[in-house]
Order: structure tokens, then C-alpha cells, then sequence
């Protein structure tokens, strides 16, 4: 295999329609898929520039870089973006896209056409929220989480980022019908429940959320635009409504929501780990129920974000004890990876490294939920930094390291090239270093007391702020040198041949990139796990 | 090149888990609905007390109808009695806008009042009547926008079936835009008793 | 992938389901001339619940579909309760109610 150009193979050769209109108006899950990754990235990039740019500001006291008010309406676009844009379709959107059909023997998801519109949906989101960042009156500035009474009553362009939010999350909506009939109706012949994949049942596990959980996220941000608009008064005291009211809904949704961000992640770890150890995943039954333990359990906790909010107190007990036993099926993931590994013949392979990486920050992050949930550290804690470390810690440590690992691992599939292993392993060391520098920081500042949310700070906070930013540095080169390597990888690697990295998953029996409808004309009939790795070899390359 | 297949099950499938959505979506309202009844009991009765209960009846009748007509149609289309089942569908198109036309009705009489979201009479009448209202009118107003939009794939689809692209051997789109319609009249069979029947 | 059809259900069993629902309603719309305090909500909601099954069993064929199709909606139903009911463990129990 000498170089032939990429658009010459595979999917992006073969396609009714040439050039952008062959991509744009194509149903196939690996074009939108691809297209999702593009635009994914991208987003992340954006927003995790704004990220850099308030650890800037918070270098030292004082006002340097931004003033409060830009502060504030930093930190607003890059939650926002981060969790609509980036991370809750990161994994299920691009990767499950790319993969959810190939690994469970299908041509295609079920409804491509449907496929297409979410991709659609999504884009208009993005459309809509650089719209309310830019037009009008002014970013918005109420925090991710557009809480009343204040999202209500500023004059930034909150309504135009809730219709954002609105759009991505009826893209959301539309991916987990997708994939759950997906699942349902296009298992190929032999792929039974006990042979899917760990990441498809996470995926799985990902979509139901996304059917049942999102629709409520809808309604509340259509009641917030209806208030401002017409006064709708739902959440207003003076009119018989209840502040508190929006915070349940909103966290009805939003904390299944942070499932819809791990449970893929976990599910990509799921594949790497067995892969890199050379041995079948440890307790697949376990790992399997899991996932469906974690989506269920997710919807029984949502107002521990809430213990600040003056809610009743029963309440509060409640839902702290509920808040303890999510953490069950998390930790069964945790050990059984861990036995996974135990006596395996690791290779310690880029994908590896950046998982093992998500284990022990996803870990650290998990604890630190734990202090949170229990009510009353969590009265000290909450709206400090420590919070803001510690969601850092299971979103970027645990979700955005799982989607560089998934990077690494399946990049290289979907664009038959290999990057450069050596830069890769640097990249890592940097975003391992620089990533725990920065938030381990701010978790320790938060602590002894800084508020989050608040652009500058008191002088006794200074040496722990400025070691997290000189730690955002440490990650911000980090990413440069992950994303300029992959980059280059895609363009200039040397040529792969179906198994790079020896897995016994269906998408490894395929060449790389796979052609159009994924198999030849015979329909695939699986015969053998996912993890059994007898007779696999991984290709010289 | 692309993916061909045929899975009327399926197709289904997805409809309902569409309908999930739905459900979910209006909770949100009613959750709202169940916790201000809760603290305004007697507020609730007084605001109760002045929607019109034969406006509510009706509507629930004509709807309840149109559900037994789309219905119909799919029995209809299943026996391969295209005429029949356009009929039927243009029965249940009409009946979306019996139930809009009534509701037209029924808001400009509440409007006429001074009953609307934001205004001076509301205000006058406290915190619990008002909650009242402001649920009332956008719940009602999520449901009429169902209705508009049930009444709209109908429509698309009855042009269908008389071009034959929908026949009683495939007809798919006909069921899924019954369940969507099915949907709307589940909303108000619980919406009704709610919000014009609570003494 | 096999094509179950579904038998057509009569015109009869449509019809008269839909003379029940309208019977139902009847029942609600006559129970709530009558004050019986708190009992009437949930006599309200427990005819609509009833006039839902038919709706959904009958009227929407879930009575023909597979059983995937009934744990679906059951799953729904059970998210429902726990999103309504856990929301009620705040606001009944808060020391001032608004
Ligand atoms: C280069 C990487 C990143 C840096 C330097 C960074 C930095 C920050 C900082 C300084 C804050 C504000 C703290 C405050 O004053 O309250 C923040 C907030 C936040 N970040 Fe990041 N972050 C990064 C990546 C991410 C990622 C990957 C995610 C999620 C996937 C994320 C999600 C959030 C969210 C949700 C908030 C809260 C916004 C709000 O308060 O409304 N960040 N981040
Ligand atoms: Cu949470």
C-alpha cells in the first residue's frame, strides 16, 4: 500500500453525489459522523480557548484581561458550548455514529434520513448560539445553567441561546430514538444481547436517557423564553409560580444529562482496556447491566444540585442517600476495569495511556461527587471551585480524555492513517501533567473558600490560582500537540491495514476506511465475542 | 448508494419512542400543574369555576371523535378501501378544526374578560388564580399547537394515500401519523378533567 | 428482517371503544357537579387513566405490538412517577409553603 489519496477510499470515494453536496446531503453514518467530529472539535477548540482565557484573567487579583461583565458572559458561552456543543454529542453523535452500525454488523443506522436532520439540528444550534454570542444585546450572562429569577430579568440575549440549547437538544432527542431502534431492529444475524460490544450498550443505556430525560429540558427552556417574552410568570413568586420550581426541571434534565456525557465514555474505555490488555473485558454481564443501572439510577438524583436552593429538608435527605447508591454501578465499571487489567499483557499504546488517564481522573472526580453529595459538606462546597475541579475532573478528565482515547484508538480506522506514536505519547504526558495541575488547584482553592463564578478574588487565593494557570498552559500545549499530530496523521500517516491495534470488534474486520455500506454484498454473520481475542493479531504498520 | 430496507415494525418503534418524548415534554407542564394545585386548592376551584365546562366537553367529543376516525382510516387502508379512508382522514382533518375554531372561541371570550398571561385583571385576582390561567393558556396553547401540527401530517398523508404512494400494502406513515394524532387527544383526556373540571 | 402485518381490527371494536370514551367522559363531567373535595381529582384522574388504556391499546394497536413496544411505555410511565414524586418529596415537606 503506497499513498493514495484519502478521498480515493473507502466511504470517500464512493457516494451518488460528488464533492461538499456528497457530504452535506449524504445519509451515510460515517459521512455524518465525520461531519459530527469536524464541527465537534471544532467547538471544543473555541470553547476551550475561552477556557485559557479566563485562567488568564484569574492569574492574579484584579482585573486584567476582562472586565466582571465579560467575565461572566465568558463563562456563560464556554458552559454552554462545552455542554451542548461539545460534550454531550461528542461521543454518542460522532463516535456512535461512526461505529454503533459497524459494530453491531449493520449498513446503516435506521433512520439515515433522520441521522442527516439531527446533524442539521445541531448545526442550527451552533448557528444560534455564535448568534446570541455576537448579536443584540450583549452574550448572555447567566451561567450554563440559566437560572430564574436572573435569566428571566437580564438583557442579554438569553432567549437566543435557550432556543439554541432547545435545538441541540431536540438533536439529542432525535440520535437516541435513532440509535435505540437502531439497536433494536439492525443486530446482524449471530449478534445477540451478549455479543454487542460494551460501547453499544452504553450507547444503549445513552439513548434512553436521551428520549426520556431531554424533552424536559425543552419545556423548561420554552418557559423561560415564554417569560420573557409574555411574562409568563411560571417561576415567578408574585404570580404563583416558584423559582425553585425551575431549578427541579432543569436538573430533571441536566443530571441524567452528565450520563449522557460519561456512560459513552465509559463504554470507549470498555473497548480500549480489553484491546490493550489482550484479554476478554472482565464481568461483561456486570459492565452491561451497569450502564443500565447508571441510566436509571441517574434519574433519581437530580436535586442534589440543589441542597443551597432552600428546598425542604426532607428533601434534601432524600436525595443525598439516592445520590450514595449511583455511585455503586460506577465503581463495579471502576473494579472490573481494574480486573481487566490485572495480569493482562498491557501494551501501553497512545489510546491505552489516555484511558488509563480517564480511570484515574474519572476516579478523583467520582470521590469528589461523593463529598458533594453528602449535604452537608456539600453547604461548604457548593458554588466554590471545588465544584468547578471537580466537574472538570469527570467531563474533561474522565468524558474529554475518553473522547482523545477514542481519537487515537479509531481515527486512524476511519481514515486509514496512523499518527505519529512518539509526538502522541508527548501530547499525552503534557495533557496528563498540565490537566491535573489545573483543576487539582482549583479544587484545593475551593476548599478554603473561592467562590465560583467570580472574576477576581481575594489575595490569599493567589498562589493556588496561579499554579492552575500555569497548569492551563502545561494542557493548552498539550492539546495544540494532540490535535496538530492527529492532523497530520490523518494526511501524512503511514497507510494501516484493517487491525492496527489487534481488536475482535466487527469495525476491525472491515477494511480501514470502510467502504460504502460498511460490508460487502454478503450481510455479516458474527460467530464469536467481542473480546475474544484468540487467533487476533494486530496488522505490522 | 445508499441503505435500503423495510421495517414497518421498526418505523413504528421509533414513533412511539417519539411519543415518550411528547409525554415527557408536557409532564413538565403538568408537574407544574400538580405542585401549584397543591398549594392553592381553593385558588384552583375559584379560577376552575370560570372556564366554560361545556367549551372543554365539546372539545373533548370532537377529539375523542377524530381519534375514532383516524382510526378508522387504518382499518380502512388495511381493507384496501382507499375512498373510505381518505374520507376518514378528511373527517379527522375537519374535527382538528372544530377543536381549534372552538378554542378560537372560547380564548377571545377569556381574552375579552381580561384573562391573558401578564394582565392587570389577573393581577388583581392573586398569586393562585393567576398560576392558574398562565398554566391553562400554555398548556392549551402547546396542545393547539399539536393539534395544528397532527391536522398538518394528515393531511400530507391523505394527499398521499389518493396519489397511491400510501397503500394498503404499505402504509406505515399512515399508523405513525395516527399514533401522533392519538398523542394530541391522550394530552387533552387529561388535560380536561385538570383544568375545567377541579371543584 | 420479517414483516409482521397486523389483522385489521373491525370497525365494530373501534367504535364501540369510542362509545365508552364517551361514556367515560360523561362520568367525569357528571362526578365533578358534585363536591366531593379531594376525592374528585382522583376520580378525574383515575377515568382519564382508564380512558388513556383504551386509547393506547385499542386505538393505537399497542394491543397488537410486541412486548418490546409495552416495556417501552412502561419505562416511560415509571420515569414519569419518579420525576413527579420525588419533585413532591421537596415541595410538600417545605417548612413555608409560598
Ligand atoms: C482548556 C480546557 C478548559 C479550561 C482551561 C477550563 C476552564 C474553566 C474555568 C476557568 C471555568 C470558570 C470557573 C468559574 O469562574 O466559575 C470553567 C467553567 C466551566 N467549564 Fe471549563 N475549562 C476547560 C475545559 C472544559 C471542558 C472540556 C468542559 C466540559 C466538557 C468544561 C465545562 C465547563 C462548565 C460546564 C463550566 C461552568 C460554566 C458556568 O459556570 O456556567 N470546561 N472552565
Ligand atoms: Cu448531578
Amino acid at each position: 500500500m503506497t499513498k493514495t489519496p484519502l478521498t480515493n477510499t473507502g466511504f470517500y470515494s464512493e457516494s451518488p453525489r460528488s464533492g461538499v453536496l456528497g457530504w452535506l446531503l449524504s445519509t451515510d453514518h460515517k459521512r455524518i459522523g465525520m461531519m459530527y467530529l469536524g464541527c465537534i472539535t471544532t467547538m471544543f477548540i473555541v470553547a476551550a480557548a475561552l477556557g485559557l482565557a479566563m485562567r488568564l484573567q484569574l492569574f492574579t487579583p484584579g482585573q486584567h484581561i476582562m472586565t466582571a461583565q465579560t467575565y461572566n458572559a465568558t463563562f456563560t458561552v464556554h458552559g454552554i458550548i462545552m455542554i451542548f456543543l461539545f460534550i454531550i454529542p461528542s461521543i454518542p453523535a460522532a463516535f456512535g455514529n461512526l461505529l454503533l452500525p459497524i459494530q453491531i454488523g449493520a449498513r446503516d443506522v435506521f433512520f439515515p434520513k433522520i441521522n442527516l436532520l439531527s446533524w442539521y439540528l445541531y448545526i442550527i444550534g451552533a448557528i444560534l448560539a455564535v448568534l446570541a454570542i455576537f448579536t443584540g444585546t450583549g452574550a448572555p450572562d447567566t451561567g450554563w445553567t440559566f437560572y430564574v429569577p436572573f435569566s428571566t430579568q437580564t438583557s442579554t440575549n438569553v432567549s437566543l441561546a435557550a432556543l439554541a440549547a432547545f435545538m441541540l437538544g431536540f438533536s439529542s432527542i432525535l440520535t437516541g430514538i435513532n440509535f435505540v431502534t437502531t439497536i433494536h431492529r439492525l443486530r446482524a444475524e449471530g449478534m445477540g444481547w451478549g455479543r454487542l460490544p460494551l460501547f453499544v450498550w452504553t450507547l444503549y443505556a445513552t439513548a434512553w436517557i436521551q428520549v426520556l430525560a431531554t424533552p424536559m429540558l425543552g419545556i423548561t427552556l420554552v418557559l423561560v423564553m415564554l417569560e420573557r417574552f409574555f411574562g409568563a410568570g411560571l417561576f415567578d413568586v408574585a404570580s404563583g409560580g416558584d423559582p425553585i420550581l425551575f431549578q427541579h426541571l432543569f436538573w430533571i434534565y441536566s443530571h441524567p444529562a452528565v450520563y449522557i456525557m460519561i456512560l459513552p465514555a465509559m463504554g470507549v474505555i470498555s473497548e480500549i482496556i480489553p484491546t490493550f490488555s489482550r484479554k476478554p473485558l472482565f464481568g461483561y454481564w456486570a459492565m452491561a447491566i451497569s450502564s443500565l443501572a447508571i441510566a436509571f439510577a441517574g434519574s433519581l438524583v437530580w436535586a442534589h444540585h440543589m441542597y443551597a436552593s432552600g428546598m425542604s429538608d426532607f428533601a434534601i435527605l432524600v436525595f443525598s442517600l439516592l445520590t450514595f447508591i449511583v455511585a455503586i454501578p460506577s465503581a463495579i465499571k471502576i473494579f472490573n476495569w481494574i480486573s481487566t487489567l490485572y495480569k493482562g499483557s498491557i501494551e501501553l499504546a497512545p489510546p491505552m495511556l489516555y484511558a488509563l488517564a480517564f480511570i484515574l481522573q474519572f476516579a478523583i472526580g467520582g470521590l469528589g461527587g461523593l463529598a458533594l453529595g453528602a449535604a452537608a459538606a456539600d453547604i461548604h462546597l457548593h458554588d466554590t471551585t471545588f465544584v468547578v475541579g471537580h466537574f472538570h475532573y469527570t467531563m474533561f478528565g474522565g468524558t474529554g480524555f475518553a473522547f482523545f482515547a477514542a481519537l487515537h484508538y479509531w481515527l486512524p480506522k476511519f481514515t486509514g492513517r496512523m499518527y505519529n506514536h512518539k509526538i502522541a505519547f508527548i501530547a499525552w504526558g503534557l495533557l496528563f501533567v498540565g490537566f491535573n495541575t489545573t483543576y487539582m488547584a482549583m479544587q484545593a482553592v475551593g476548599i478554603q473558600g473561592m467562590p465560583r463564578r467570580y472574576y477576581d478574588y481575594l489575595p490569599e487565593f493567589q498562589t493556588l490560582n496561579m499554579v492552575s494557570t500555569i497548569g492551563s498552559w502545561v494542557l493548552a500545549a498539550g492539546l495544540i500537540v494532540m490535535f496538530v499530530n492527529l492532523l497530520n496523521g490523518m494526511r501524512n500517516g503511514r497507510p494501516i491495514r484493517m487491525n492496527p491495534w489487534g481488536g475482535a470488534t466487527l469495525e476491525w474486520q472491515v477494511p480501514s476506511p470502510p467502504p460504502m455500506l460498511n460490508f460487502g454484498k454478503e450481510d455479516p454473520v458474527v460467530t464469536r465475542g467481542p473480546y475474544d481475542y484468540k487467533g487476533v493479531k494486530a496488522d505490522e504498520f | 448508494m445508499s441503505f435500503e430496507h423495510r421495517d414497518d415494525t421498526g418505523d413504528r418503534f421509533g414513533m412511539w419512542l417519539f411519543l415518550y418524548t411528547e409525554v415527557i415534554l408536557f409532564s413538565g407542564l403538568f408537574i407544574l400543574y400538580a405542585i401549584a394545585l397543591t398549594t392553592y386548592p381553593q385558588e384552583y376551584i375559584t379560577a376552575s369555576n370560570k372556564l366554560n365546562i361545556w367549551f372543554g366537553a365539546a372539545n373533548t367529543v370532537v377529539l375523542l371523535t377524530s381519534s375514532l376516525t383516524i382510526a378508522l382510516a387504518i382499518t380502512a387502508i388495511q381493507r384496501n378501501q382507499i375512498r373510505l379512508c381518505i374520507s376518514l382522514c378528511v373527517a379527522t382533518i375537519g374535527l382538528a378544526f372544530v377543536f381549534l375554531i372552538n378554542k378560537y372561541f372560547e380564548w377571545s371570550h377569556e381574552i375579552s374578560l381580561g384573562i391573558y398571561p401578564a394582565s392587570e385583571t389577573l393581577r388583581d385576582m392573586g398569586p393562585g388564580v393567576t398560576s392558574f390561567f398562565n398554566l391553562y393558556y400554555f398548556t392549551a396553547g402547546l396542545h393547539g399547537l399539536h393539534v395544528l401540527i397532527g391536522a398538518t401530517l394528515i393531511t400530507v398523508v391523505a394527499v398521499m394515500v389518493a396519489k397511491g404512494k400510501v397503500t394498503s400494502d404499505r402504509y406505515v406513515l399512515l399508523e405513525n401519523s395516527a399514533l401522533y394524532w392519538h398523542l394530541v387527544d391522550l394530552v387533552w383526556i387529561f388535560l380536561f378533567p385538570l383544568y375545567y373540571l377541579i371543584i | 428482517m420479517s414483516e409482521e402485518k397486523h389483522e385489521p381490527v373491525p370497525y365494530q371494536t373501534f367504535i364501540l371503544i369510542w362509545v365508552a370514551l364517551i361514556i367515560l367522559t360523561g362520568i367525569t363531567v357528571g362526578v365533578a357537579q358534585f363536591d366531593l373535595g379531594a376525592v374528585n381529582v382522583w376520580v378525574a384522574l383515575s377515568v382519564a387513566s382508564l380512558k388513556s388504556a383504551l386509547v393506547l391499546f385499542v386505538f393505537m394497536h399497542l394491543r397488537q405490538e410486541s412486548l418490546l413496544f409495552k416495556i417501552g411505555l412502561l419505562a416511560m410511565l415509571v420515569i414519569l412517577v419518579i420525576f413527579i414524586g420525588l419533585t413532591f418529596t421537596d415541595v410538600l415537606y417545605r417548612e413555608v409553603l409560598l
